[in-house]
């Protein structure tokens, strides 16, 4: 389990007690259960008080960024489903607002709500999955993951019937999406939506009040707000500090200004709040979607005038330039940056992933919690490794 | 690869007929075959994305445990069978080797997904490894990206096929003095050394790779950076200019 672990002992200064003390570093991962992935850490240790971790990345680093800088625009658009591997409808979204952006397209309104359909369900499935790790790194071993794949199946049929594919669906194109939703689909979609909150209430009255839930993680990991703004951290992990940002709100991107929906926020910023704030950021979405379904109306799903250079992707040269789309991903603030020197391939492409960003502050969050805090801290955070390492 | 089935010497009709008397004739090597083939305990080890669809196998829909692999362990030393499931970068290879090297013989390995067999979309990355068969064996290759947990299931049966058609009195894992340790690489900065072991894998001969695919893209070609500054007059020249159209344009939302 503890993959190489090397353990260093080396004498401190005798603590109060007289007695000597040693600390003892241990290594986690990268092939550890609970890690998610590949992510290591090396974490120093004092009896069973975490005193310092040190994040070791690159065990997943599959140079997305550079692979993207020699192929062409619309090549990439499948290599984003493979950032964050549970939402590729979100990063399918950023990349291809970014690169609207650039072209100056004007997207029609259908195809905007099934951007945005697509992606609440995306937030249903990203969070409901990482309740269920989170749960499983706290011992509960796979039962409440049972539960949640069980809803993320649902979600993915849709996901198959409109794109193909289960996980990598790659079914945004600039201007709009690749097929339009039948009605059949949609009923599936609403069927989804209507049987959403019952599951959720069965999972809240499993673990809401939850002795040991409660126990493992409330006052745990607390991450003040403070520290959350500066190190930039977004999504469910920041608004659990209390802090109210949204890119839904703040930016109003596609038409998530025609919907009626609250942005929860915690209290405390604890590992608690931010399960909790998860599970009330489904209930939002699913208002959101049902304002989506009842709003959408027939039209094209494809922008009528696609610039010429739209039309053919491969030859698609956009006007030297910079452009930042970002959007609210279920895990904070996904943007694409990119610099377009007037070729068919980008100059510049970043990601700006929002589990790398949080990740950050893991051992600020971890540092004097044992180390089966650690884990569960970790899970808290939601890392996805193929967005960390890219 | 086609597996034949260990024969047994007992005629199958006589063997029905005693068995519809309560009578059960079979060889050792049968069954303790089938027990081996309907408990093999995977590795709870994920990469990358393949990973999420192993567990998806894993759950309630797919259920891979009417296979009897339900039992996912998270140490090498209990495990019959590793799925390499998702990109296996340079970093990552020694690892993968030598918790390869620390599974217990008989040991099986799974690659799922393109990646781990040839690097799959990100084949051309600096820090990609070009299939996992170059340092350790596989038994079983699983293309897709990601491939479905049906596919995973018909993996594993695959693999139980395997198992079937071994022989206990043959198998390597029982003759005297076996080593099967595998070298681990190391990581250098210019990639691994060695770039593959030699006695798992060879390069091919004839390699028309090139020809099929072309080469490897270059990267780091670009090198000049775009003035950003004089933009905002250019893109409105040039935008009312006809846009250039090659004949094989057509709108992609067209396209299946
Ligand atoms: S084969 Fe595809 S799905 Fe699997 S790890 Fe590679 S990129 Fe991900």
């Amino acid at each position: 389990m503890f993959e190489k672990m090397r353990v260093k002992t080396k004498v401190i200064d005798s603590g109060k007690s007289g007695l000597d003390t040693q600390t003892l570093e241990v290594n986690v991962g990268p092939q550890h259960p609970s890690t998610h992935g590949v992510f290591r850490m090396t974490i120093v240790l004092d009896g069973e008080v975490v005193k310092s971790l040190r994040p070791v990345m690159g065990y997943l680093h599959r140079n997305h960024e550079q692979i993207a800088e020699n192929i062409t625009y619309s090549a990439s658009m499948p290599y984003t489903d493979r950032l964050d591997y549970f939402n590729s409808m979100s990063n399918n979204q950023a990349w291809a607002m970014t690169v609207e952006q650039l072209a100056e397209v004007e997207i029609p309104d259908r195809a905007e709500y099934i951007r945005v359909i697509m992606s609440e369900l995306t937030r249903l499935v990203n969070h409901v999955s990482v309740i269920g790790f989170l749960l499983n790194d706290m011992g509960a071993f796979f039962t409440p993951t049972l539960f949640a794949f069980r809803e993320r199946e649902k979600v993915l049929d849709v996901f198959e019937a409109v794109s193909g594919s289960r996980m990598m669906c790659n079914y945004l194109r600039f201007g709009g999406v690749n097929r339009d939703l039948t009605d059949d689909q949609l009923g599936q979609i609403k069927k989804i939506v209507a049987d959403f909150p019952a599951f959720l209430d069965e999972f809240e009255t499993l673990l809401a009040q939850n002795e040991i839930v409660c126990m493992r993680c409330q006052n745990v990991g607390v991450l003040p707000a403070e520290l959350a703004i500066n190190a930039s951290i977004t999504g469910p992990m920041l608004r659990a500090s209390g802090v109210n940002y949204d890119i839904r709100k703040v930016d109003q991107y596609s038409v998530y200004d025609r919907f009626e929906f609250k942005i929860p926020l915690g209290e405390k910023g604890d590992v608690y709040d931010r399960y909790y704030v998860r599970m009330l950021e489904m209930r939002e979405s699913l208002k959101i979607l049902n304002q989506a379904l009842e709003q959408i109306e027939p039209g094209p799903f494809m922008a009528p005038k696609v610039p010429a250079c739209l039309k053919n992707p491969r030859n698609f040269k956009p006007p030297v330039g910079e452009a930042y789309g970002r959007v609210e991903a279920p895990k904070g603030e996904l943007g694409f940056y990119v610099v377009s020197d007037g070729s068919k391939e980008p100059w510049r492409y970043h990601v700006r992933a929002p589990s790398f960003i949080n990740l950050t502050v893991l051992e600020a969050m971890c540092i004097g919690y044992k180390l089966a805090d650690a884990i569960v801290i970790l899970g808290s955070i939601d890392i996805v490794l193929g967005e960390v390492d890219r | 690869m086609a597996f034949s089935k260990n024969k047994s010497q007992v005629d199958d009709g006589l063997k029905s007929e005693l068995a519809k008397k309560g009578i059960v004739i079979t060889t050792l090597n049968e069954l303790y075959n089938w027990g081996r083939r309907s408990s093999i305990w995977p590795m709870q080890f994920g990469l990358a994305c393949c990973a999420i669809e192993m567990i998806a196998t894993a759950c309630a829909r797919y259920d891979i445990a009417r296979f009897g692999a339900e039992l996912f362990r998270a140490s090498p030393r209990q495990a019959d069978l590793i799925i390499i499931a998702g990109t296996v970068t340079k970093k990552m290879t020694p690892q993968v080797v030598r918790l390869y090297n620390q599974m217990a013989e008989p040991k099986y390995c799974i690659t799922m997904g393109a990646c781990s067999i040839s690097g799959g979309p990100f084949i051309d990355g600096y820090n990609t490894l070009r299939g996992i068969d170059r340092f350790i064996p596989v038994d079983v290759h699983l293309p897709g990206c990601p491939p479905r947990p049906e596919a995973l299931l018909y993996g594993l049966q695959t693999l139980q096929k395997k198992i079937d058609s071994q022989d206990f009195r043959k198998a390597p894992w029982y003759q005297k003095g076996l080593k099967r340790e595998y070298a681990i690489p190391d990581l250098g900065p210019k990639g691994l050394i060695p770039k593959f072991n030699p006695e798992v894998w060879q390069p091919r001969e004839e390699d028309h790779r090139k020809e099929k695919y072309g080469s490897p893209m270059v990267i780091g070609k670009k090198t000049k950076a775009p003035d950003l500054d004089a933009p905002p007059k250019q893109p409105k020249a040039p935008a009312p200019k006809p846009p250039k159209r090659s004949d094989d344009s057509a709108p992609p939302s067209k396209e299946a």
